[in-house]
């Protein structure tokens, strides 16, 4: 079998089944060729994963045309990693979906897995494509299914979350697509690997700044890098559970990648870290963003907006260790993305069963609930220790190799900061825990019954995959040096 | 004079600017996403501006023209205009569940809901 041809289908098979799901009666129907959809692409990129990293980059023409006059999907170690994360992570939520999307969306289902399959398909599409241009648009068809996804939830804050989400969004796609427009005035071309070849003649273009400020602004409004993650509280708050699980897996990492990408390989890192004092801008950012999103966590007695500002936190983790630029930095990136969208999803699909028993996500309706879902809340308790980051875990892993990164370069300080925002995480986890094991029910509070299997058992595996990436750190560790190999080059002389 | 011969850019920064203010500023959210409409078509002009060779023809294969404007813009800027047709639709939509379920689509009245903590 020919595995370069079956690539693309990474991408088609969800695009194509969106608009056939979109029509099926029910909502059985739906959901089960939804997540076949899904799990063949997980399937196809779990294949691509190991033959980008042995062999190095593949590269699809559409139509045949051959780059650059055609646009071509170019898949190394870094976008076929994100890919597997991405369509995994896709295939592991739906597991758990159809009971929570029962309990939370009237009516038949198909038109809702739709949208989730074309946010699917635009999330894969921007992770393999090659073409800068073709990044704008299949980051418009996720961002567009994502604003109605988000929509649907029952709460009607949703809407304006929503909508507070496609302006800013909005605002963030065209920044990028005005950098690309400066790109393409610049250099006439729109393929990644040809720009990157005709850019370093540019170093002194004006043009090509603004292009690169414009690109990073534009994507840090994705990204929800700190002081542009307006948006994300709500919308994560206020989204059906299944969404807000699987955006928060998924969403803000293909953001990453994108910024990655464009920063690395279109332009090299010894002129993005050099013209731009992008170094210090990024770690700057990434410490505001861990501090303030977790001081913000720590206060919060809406579970699924607490979860939210730590993500911002989370994006604070990568960022920095993007902003090293140097291998085991791009490595921690790499990593803690992969092991974030582990762990904010268990935490997110814990609160999402307790929402399904009890219809609230606030800190105070949740006293004395461990007693009465005991599974639920351990497996909350279990993914908190992972995103504290306590050994044997996922989130360990990924801020040791952050530690190392910034001993490396000698931040001893940042190793400093590094535990401090750990403890904050700490705090906000444990005030969870304490309301749900060490406070009594409150008088006449309902009966609770434990979450059903149906939620209980996908939780459960992932954070089973927290622990199992703790241990066996073989596939992440492995997969995230030859990510950060892929976008560095042949080891780049950093400043 | 080479203020005046960049006049297109001039035009554009412009209605960048107006776009972007009116998404800022305006609490209506009929009138953010006019804005926000505003915005992205100063990105087009940016573009089609880029393809433009000063003497060139229409893209069109003919009999006696040599120089013409390159029409790869022109396509991504149709497909962008298709994109923002599609943000557009769903921005005024959301604006219409918006009415429905407030009664209102002006932001000032509906920022002290949602920045409650809880209900």
């Amino acid at each position: 079998m020919n595995l370069l041809a079956l690539m693309p289908f990474i991408v088609l098979i969800p695009l194509i089944a969106s608009g056939v799901v979109a029509l099926l009666p029910g909502r059985t129907l739906p959901w089960v060729a939804t997540l076949l959809a899904a799990l063949a692409s997980a399937v196809i990129a779990a294949l691509v994963l190991p033959e980008a990293i042995g062999q190095g980059p593949m590269s699809y023409p559409f139509g045949n045309w051959p780059p650059p006059i055609g646009i071509e999907y170019r898949v190394d170690a870094a976008n076929a990693f994100v890919a597997l994360l991405v369509a995994g992570m896709a295939a592991i939520t739906l597991l758990w979906a159809p009971k929570s999307v029962a309990a939370e969306i009237e009516g038949r289902h198909g038109t809702f897995y739709a949208l989730f399959l074309l946010a699917l398909a635009g999330l894969l599409g921007i992770t393999l494509t090659g073409d800068a241009f073709n990044v704008f648009v299949f980051l418009e068809i996720s961002s567009l299914a994502t604003y109605a996804l988000i929509a649907y939830g029952q709460d009607r804050r949703a809407l304006l979350a929503a909508f507070r989400y496609l302006i800013m969004g909005t605002v963030g796609a065209t920044f990028l697509l005005i950098g690309i427009a400066f790109l393409y005035m610049v250099t006439g071309t729109l393929n990644m690997a040809d720009l990157a070849e005709r850019l370093p003649e540019l170093r002194d273009n004006n043009a090509v700044r603004a292009a690169l400020a414009f690109i990073i602004v534009g994507m840090g409004l994705k990204l929800a890098l700190l002081p542009l993650h307006l948006w994300l509280p709500n919308a994560y708050a206020y989204a059906p559970n299944f969404v807000t699980a699987f955006l928060a897996g998924t969403a803000t990492k293909v953001a990453l990648y994108v910024m990655l990408r464009f920063v690395f390989t279109v332009f090299a890192p010894d002129y993005s870290f050099v013209v731009l004092p992008l170094s210090t801008v990024l770690m700057v950012l990434a410490v505001a963003g861990m501090f303030a999103g977790s001081w913000v966590a720590m206060f919060q007695i809406h579970l699924k907006r607490m979860l939210a500002y730590s993500s911002v936190a989370q994006v604070g983790y990568m960022v920095l260790g993007v902003s090293l630029a140097t291998l085991t930095g791009l490595t921690a990136a790499f990593l803690h993305l992969f092991n974030h969208a582990l762990i904010k999803t268990a935490l997110f699909m814990a609160i999402g069963c307790v929402m399904y028993r009890t219809g609230s996500a606030k800190l105070d309706d949740l006293r004395g609930l461990g007693r009465e879902m005991p599974w639920t809340l351990t497996a909350f308790a279990l993914a908190g220790l992972s995103i504290i980051g306590v050994p044997t875990t996922a989130g360990f892993i990924s801020k040791w190799y952050l530690v190392l990164a910034s001993v490396e370069v000698g931040a001893w300080w940042l190793v400093a900061l590094i535990v401090i925002t750990s403890l904050m995480a700490v705090y906000y986890i444990w005030r969870v825990i304490e309301a749900a094991w060490f406070s009594p029910r409150p008088q006449g509070a309902v009966a609770v019954q434990e979450a059903p299997l149906a939620l209980l058992l996908p939780t459960w595996l992932v954070v089973g995959l927290n622990f199992y990436f703790g241990l066996d750190t073989r596939l992440t560790v492995g997969a995230s040096t030859a990510a950060a190999e892929a976008l560095l080059g042949a080891g780049v002389a950093l400043p | 004079m080479t203020l005046l011969s960049f006049f297109n850019y001039w035009v554009v920064i412009i209605l960048m600017m107006v776009g972007f203010y009116c998404v800022i500023a305006r609490g209506n959210m009929v009138k953010k996403i006019m804005g926000l409409n505003l915005f992205q078509t100063s990105v087009f002009i940016l573009f089609v501006s880029a393809g433009k060779i000063v003497g060139g023809s229409t893209p069109i294969l003919r009999d006696g023209v040599e120089v013409y404007s390159n029409p790869l813009p022109h396509v991504i800027v149709l497909t962008a205009i298709v994109v923002g047709v599609a943000i557009t639709a769903v921005g005024l939509a959301l604006a219409v569940r918006i009415q429905e379920a407030y009664g209102t689509i002006e932001d000032d009245h509906l920022r002290d809901d949602f920045d409650e903590e809880d209900d």
